[in-house]
This record gives C-alpha cells, sequence and structure tokens, in this order.
C-alpha cells in the first residue's frame, strides 16, 4: 500500500485539516463559478486516494474527460446516464471477491459513486435503489444543481416549484415548474441506510466531514449536495458560494444527517431568512410576483418545520 | 477425466460458469433463463462456488453491474432472455466498447407484443449490432463447451470482448440431454485465471469511459471493428485448443452432409439438430442436399460461408425472426455476403418458429421442396413462410 497521502501535505482550514493535494486536475472545463467542481474537488479531498469513483453521465462527466484527457487523478469509470448505482454495486462486489480470494490486496478501498439529480432521483432512480437496498458498501453522492444543465437546463424532479426551465418554462399559463422538488434524501433514508446527509459547498468542512463519514460508513451512505449553477440558474459565478449559504440560511435547503434514522440539523439559525433574498439573485425566479414568493416562503416554513419535528422526534426518542 | 452425464442445457451452462470459477454473477430473473442463475445462486449458498451473486433489480443493472465487476478484474457472468436482452439494450453496446469481457447466456425468447415466454431469434437480431461475439448452440454439449470457450476468447488479451452464447429457450433451455462433462483439471488448462489488463486500481489511477469527442469517436470505432475483426483468430485458435483439450471440434460455420450437394439449408441453433433429422432422410433417398449452420454469429463469417455454399445452386435460409419492413435478417446477410462471388447459390429466405411455434420434421421437409421450387421459378413474395397460417 502506499502511504503518499499521509506524506502529502494538509494545511489547517477552519477547523480541520485539509491535504492540499488536488485529485481533481485543473484545466477542466466546468462553468466558471459552478458549484459542482467545488463541491467535487472538496469531496475528492475528503476521500483520499484509497478509492475508486464510478460516475453518471452528466456535466461531471463530460467536463472532466474530453478524450484524450482527464482531470480524474483516481481511478474513475463512466458507462450511461442511468445505471450509476448497478456499476457501483459490480464495483464494490467484484473488490469484495477479489480481496476475499487474495487477488486484491485488503487495503480499505472505497467506492464512492456520484451523478447529478436527474441520475440520482429521475433516470437513475431504480439502480441506485437497488444498490441501497441490497447494502453495498459505497457512497452515493449527488450533485443536485435542480435541473438537466448538462443538455441545456431542462427541468428534472428535482427543479424546484417556480423555478423557469427550458422545459418548463415560465409563461402566461405557467410559472415554470408547477410541481414539488423530490425529496430524495427522504427517499435514501426510506431504505434504512445508515447515513444520508444534505450538504453545500459554501459549507466546506461540513461538505467535507460528511463525505468522509459517508465513505467510512459500513454499508450504503447518501450525501446530498446542493451545487449552485450560474448558467441554469442564472447568476453570476461570484455569487457561488453566498448562494449556497443563503439556500440554507432561508431553510430552503438546511443542512441535515441523518443517521440510522436519527435525523440531526447541523446548521439551525435562530430565524430563517426570507426567500426571497435566495430567489431575487436567480434569474430562474425572475418571473415570480409577489404572491408567487409569499407562497413559496409557506412551502419552505413548512417543509422546515417538519424537519425540525423528525429532529425533536429523534432526539426525544434518543 | 471426463464423465457422462444427463444435464439440461441451462444446468451445463451453470456448470461451466462454476467450472471457470467465475467471481460475479450479476442476473435478473426471466423465462427461459430462470434456470440458469438460479442453479449458480445454489451452488453460491452450498459453498459449491466462491462467487459473489448479485441479485440485481433489473437486466438492466445485472449488465451495468457486471461492468463494474470486469472493470474490477473480476471473472463475470449472466444470463437473460428475449425483453431482458433489450431491456439491457443500452449496456450491451457499453461492454465491447469499454473492453470488458462478459459472459452471457441468452435463452432466446420473442419479444412483446403479444408477451410470449417462446422461443425465437428476434432477441438476438436485435442485438446482432452491439458489438459483442455471438454464437449458437445446438445442444447441452455445446452450451457447455461454448460457455467454457467464450471465457477463454472474450478474456484474452488480444480480444477482451464480452461473448454471448445463444441457446434457444425451452427446447433447449430445458431439455436434459446426455453430455460430457470434462474434468476440473482440463478446464483449468484450457481457461486460464482472468487477468484484466487495466482495472480499477488506486496504485495505477485510470480514466474508463470518457467523452469522445468527434475528432476521436470514428477513430475509437474503427479500432472497436477492428479488434473485433481480429478476434477472429483467437477465437479459432481457441477452438482448436479445446479440441486438443477435449476432444470436441467446433467450427464458424458447420457443414453437414454438403459433399455434392445441389441445395443446401441453412439454420441455427437447436433446430440444426431437427433439420440434420429431414437432411438424413432426404440424402437416404438419393437427394443431393447438405445443412449448413452458422455457430459463429458475430464477427459474421464471411469466408467460412462462402467456402461452405461453393458448388452449390440452391441455399435455403431459416430465419426465427422478422426484421419488419425488410424479411429474414439472417436470410439478408447471407444472400449479401454472397452477392460477390462469381458463382453463388440462388438464396431463398423463409421465417418461421416465431414465438415458440414448432417447426417438426414435416415443416422443413415443406421448407426444402417451396425453396427449391422458389429457387428454380422465383416467387412474387417478399418472405416466405413456414409453418404460419
Amino acid at each position: 500500500m502506499k502511504t503518499q497521502e499521509a506524506k502529502r501535505k494538509s494545511v489547517k482550514f477552519a477547523d480541520g485539516e485539509v491535504t492540499t493535494t488536488e485529485f481533481l486536475a485543473e484545466g477542466h472545463n466546468f462553468c466558471t463559478g459552478c458549484g459542482e467542481s467545488l463541491g467535487i474537488r472538496m469531496a475528492l479531498k475528503a476521500l483520499g486516494e484509497n478509492v475508486i469513483a464510478v460516475n453518471a453521465t452528466g456535466c461531471a462527466e463530460v467536463c472532466t474527460t474530453p478524450l484524450p484527457y482527464t482531470s480524474w487523478r483516481i481511478p474513475w469509470i463512466h458507462t450511461l446516464f442511468e445505471n450509476v448505482g448497478a456499476v457501483v454495486s459490480g464495483v464494490e462486489v467484484g473488490l469484495k471477491i477479489l480481496v476475499s480470494k487474495g487477488r486484491i490486496e485488503d487495503r480499505g478501498i472505497k467506492c464512492v459513486a456520484m451523478g447529478g439529480d436527474g441520475a440520482t432521483s429521475d433516470i437513475g432512480l431504480q439502480a441506485l435503489s437497488g444498490a441501497f437496498e441490497r447494502g453495498h458498501d459505497f457512497l452515493y453522492i449527488c450533485w443536485d444543481n435542480e435541473a438537466y444543465m448538462n443538455t441545456g437546463i431542462q427541468r428534472s424532479s428535482a427543479t424546484p416549484y417556480g423555478a423557469a426551465t427550458t422545459t418548463a418554462p415560465a409563461g402566461k399559463q405557467s410559472i415554470g415548474q408547477i410541481t414539488r422538488k423530490k425529496n430524495m434524501p427522504a427517499i435514501a433514508a426510506a431504505h434504512d441506510i445508515p447515513y444520508v446527509a444534505t450538504a453545500s459547498p459554501s459549507y466546506r468542512m461540513d461538505l467535507m466531514k460528511k463525505i468522509k463519514k459517508g465513505a467510512e460508513t459500513e454499508g450504503p451512505a447518501y450525501v446530498h449536495v446542493l451545487v449552485p449553477c450560474p448558467t441554469g440558474w442564472r447568476h453570476g459565478g461570484e455569487v457561488t458560494i453566498e448562494l449556497g449559504k443563503l439556500a440554507v440560511q432561508t431553510g430552503i435547503f438546511p443542512l441535515y444527517e441523518i443517521e440510522n434514522g436519527r435525523y440531526k440539523l447541523n446548521a439551525d439559525p435562530p430565524e430563517l431568512k426570507p426567500v426571497k433574498e435566495y430567489l431575487k439573485m436567480q434569474g430562474r425566479y425572475r418571473h415570480l410576483s409577489d404572491a408567487d414568493i409569499e407562497k413559496i416562503q409557506a412551502m419552505v416554513n413548512a417543509d422546515y418545520a417538519r424537519l425540525k419535528e423528525k429532529v425533536a422526534a429523534s432526539s426525544a426518542s434518543s | 477425466m471426463s464423465k457422462r452425464v444427463a444435464l439440461e442445457a441451462s444446468h451445463a451452462v451453470a456448470e461451466a460458469a462454476r467450472m471457470a470459477n467465475v467471481d460475479v454473477i450479476s442476473a435478473y430473473p426471466i423465462t427461459p433463463q430462470t434456470h440458469i442463475p438460479e442453479r449458480l445462486a445454489e451452488m453460491v449458498a452450498d459453498g459449491e462456488l466462491n462467487a459473489a451473486y448479485i441479485p440485481v433489480e433489473s437486466e438492466h443493472s445485472a449488465m451495468s453491474a457486471c461492468l463494474g465487476a470486469a472493470a474490477i478484474g473480476a471473472r463475470t457472468f449472466t444470463a437473460t432472455a428475449g425483453p431482458g436482452l433489450e431491456y439491457m439494450h443500452n449496456v450491451l453496446y457499453v461492454a465491447p466498447s469499454m473492453r470488458l469481457p462478459v459472459v452471457m447466456t441468452v435463452a432466446n425468447r420473442a419479444l412483446s407484443a403479444p408477451i410470449s415466454i417462446w422461443g425465437d431469434h428476434s432477441d438476438v437480431m436485435a442485438v446482432r449490432d452491439t458489438g459483442w461475439i455471438q454464437v449458437f448452440c445446438q445442444n447441452s454439449q455445446e452450451a457447455f463447451d461454448l460457455t467454457i470457450w467464450a471465457f477463454r476468447v472474450g478474456e484474452d488479451r488480444s480480444v477482451l470482448f464480452p461473448v454471448m452464447v445463444h441457446l434457444d429457450g425451452f427446447p433447449l433451455s430445458h431439455v436434459v440431454e446426455p453430455m460430457f462433462l470434462p474434468g476440473q483439471a482440463d478446464v483449468d488448462r484450457f481457461l486460464p485465471r482472468f487477468q484484466y489488463p487495466y482495472p480499477l486500481d488506486p496504485d495505477r489511477p485510470m480514466t474508463h469511459g470518457a467523452l469522445g469527442p468527434p475528432d476521436i469517436y470514428s477513430e475509437a470505432k474503427l479500432a472497436q471493428e477492428m479488434a473485433l475483426q481480429e478476434s477472429r483468430n483467437v477465437i479459432l485458435q481457441a477452438w482448436k485448443e479445446f479440441e486438443d483439450v477435449f476432444g470436441r471440434r467446433y467450427s464458424p460455420v458447420e457443414e453437414y452432409r454438403t459433399e455434392g450437394a445441389e441445395t443446401l439449408l441453412l439454420a441455427m441453433g437447436s433446430y440444426t439438430e431437427t433439420a440434420k433429422i429431414v437432411i438424413d432422410q432426404r440424402r437416404d433417398h438419393g437427394e443431393a442436399i447438405g445443412l449448413i449452420s452458422i455457430r459463429l454469429w458475430r464477427p459474421f463469417p464471411y469466408e467460412e460461408l462462402r467456402r461452405a455454399v461453393k458448388g452449390a445452386g440452391r441455399l435455403i435460409v431459416f430465419d426465427r425472426c422478422i426484421s419488419f419492413g425488410m424479411g429474414g435478417p439472417v436470410f439478408s446477410e447471407v444472400r449479401s455476403a454472397l452477392y460477390d462471388e462469381d458463382r453463388r447459390p440462388k438464396v431463398v429466405g423463409f421465417v418461421g418458429g416465431l414465438g415458440g411455434r414448432d417447426v417438426p420434421e414435416k415443416e422443413f421437409g415443406y421448407l426444402i421442396d417451396r425453396g427449391k421450387e422458389v429457387a428454380d421459378r422465383g416467387s412474387d413474395r417478399m418472405m416466405e413462410t413456414v409453418g404460419i397460417r
């Protein structure tokens, strides 16, 4: 086993140590201000080099691997859009059996799978559900930018109510997305997997801690990361981090963990900021009236209250 | 030391996978393939086979998990049929394109609608262009032999392609037949351990399945086609080695009583055996007729086919599939393959045996008589049929 990682430099960063090694090489084709590329960069730092990654089709794959180039400094495999859960199942099972037969050294190689919100909550949901149910030892990361950004901002089941996309455009007869965002972390948790969490690249140490925890969890783990997308959300690349923070501070995307079914909020501001602050910074919500925004505010309030009930119920039963 | 046993073809396949020491089996149940994964699951549960069995939630995931397992260097096996094969269609292209040598048995089944659990070759023909090496079996012995052989060929370092082994659903998959089961030592001698040269490995990080922009995609695809064509050498060599070790001879195109034949019948899979009975009867009555059977479907055996039909005036092709709007797919491929020959037989195509419809000896009799008539006098029908009302 190589011990390079231990020898590599790490730096003090906020309240933890982070390696200075970049496992996502520079020179990729992600858009300026892309939240997903930041998330991947941090996640890979948290995962280290003793890992195998399985990626779905999407921005991450397109932007990092135009032949003959690659940005991945870890073993990485992509096959299709819809099957990441199954491919990682094969990798994990193959790894285990080859280790047991002595053909691969037993050194705790981690399996991580990732995809966008479309690959996770739409087309790849069945494969992922199967992998959760079978209990494979892997971490799944959903990079949620709330639409099919790679193909040109088409709506997905993760697109929030009221957002305009190219296939759910705002118009005289429509507010844009007319459905609620699918609650993917709850779906993951419904499989009774040991670890589920939400994270944001705007909360770096929290994200890296959760990725590490997920990877070290025995059995399936799921981390859902909201990643602002300047191209699809229609905002400047310089406000990506600020938007990520506002998503948390408004309660639109709370940071929480579900460990063995128990909910825990990681950030619980005494007072939530109005959702308007978050919505107003993005072109995809430009068409919303004050009444629309009020409606969204009410939805967020209700969702947040429900989440807090689950947190309270979890701590009451401890 | 081989022993003579009676085995259902599906169990012969499972036995072959066991003796090949597969590492990972990933399968989803579908009639008429079920006896294969069931038997393998049983072997794993009983400790007769040290492998991991992944009970996936669909055929799409069955093949996808195979990709992952093969990419880490595991010997990987699956089995499916008809609609299951089509459900994994998208994934089928990936295995050969990424040079991942999975072995898959297909218990050939018709496609919906109307839904039919019974056999024909519609499933094979819909995936013929996916880049897999594909062979057809006639009986249990071949089902065993060609499964062992499939691992040997697919995993060869110069090949690294997945291999599909076709056996007719029900008439073959569910039939118990006498066969020779070889000793483990002979299997080990023929089939070395799988050493995938490009495994997913943190010590040697590699990117698998990258994006192919227009300036590279065409070359990648041409390279794949060249590699598949070149796999022919290993295919033939492996059959030669197989004969050396096990004493049974295989060839891309099997010729049966073709000496001096004026008329040739072409069949594939288990129906070849029914056709042989009819050929014997007719030969005994002095008719100059023979049979050829395409065993290696991909890469297509042009040379062997051309050699096999030399001298014949008529070639009657029996298809168990309709390529809608075109006729029989085997017929059109065979006729195209012979087009450049200076002296080629008149080729007549028949479609029959769809969705489990039996094609007994007397139907083959009709097929031959009518085929000769059409070859000699022509017909205004686009497609001849046999056994269809």
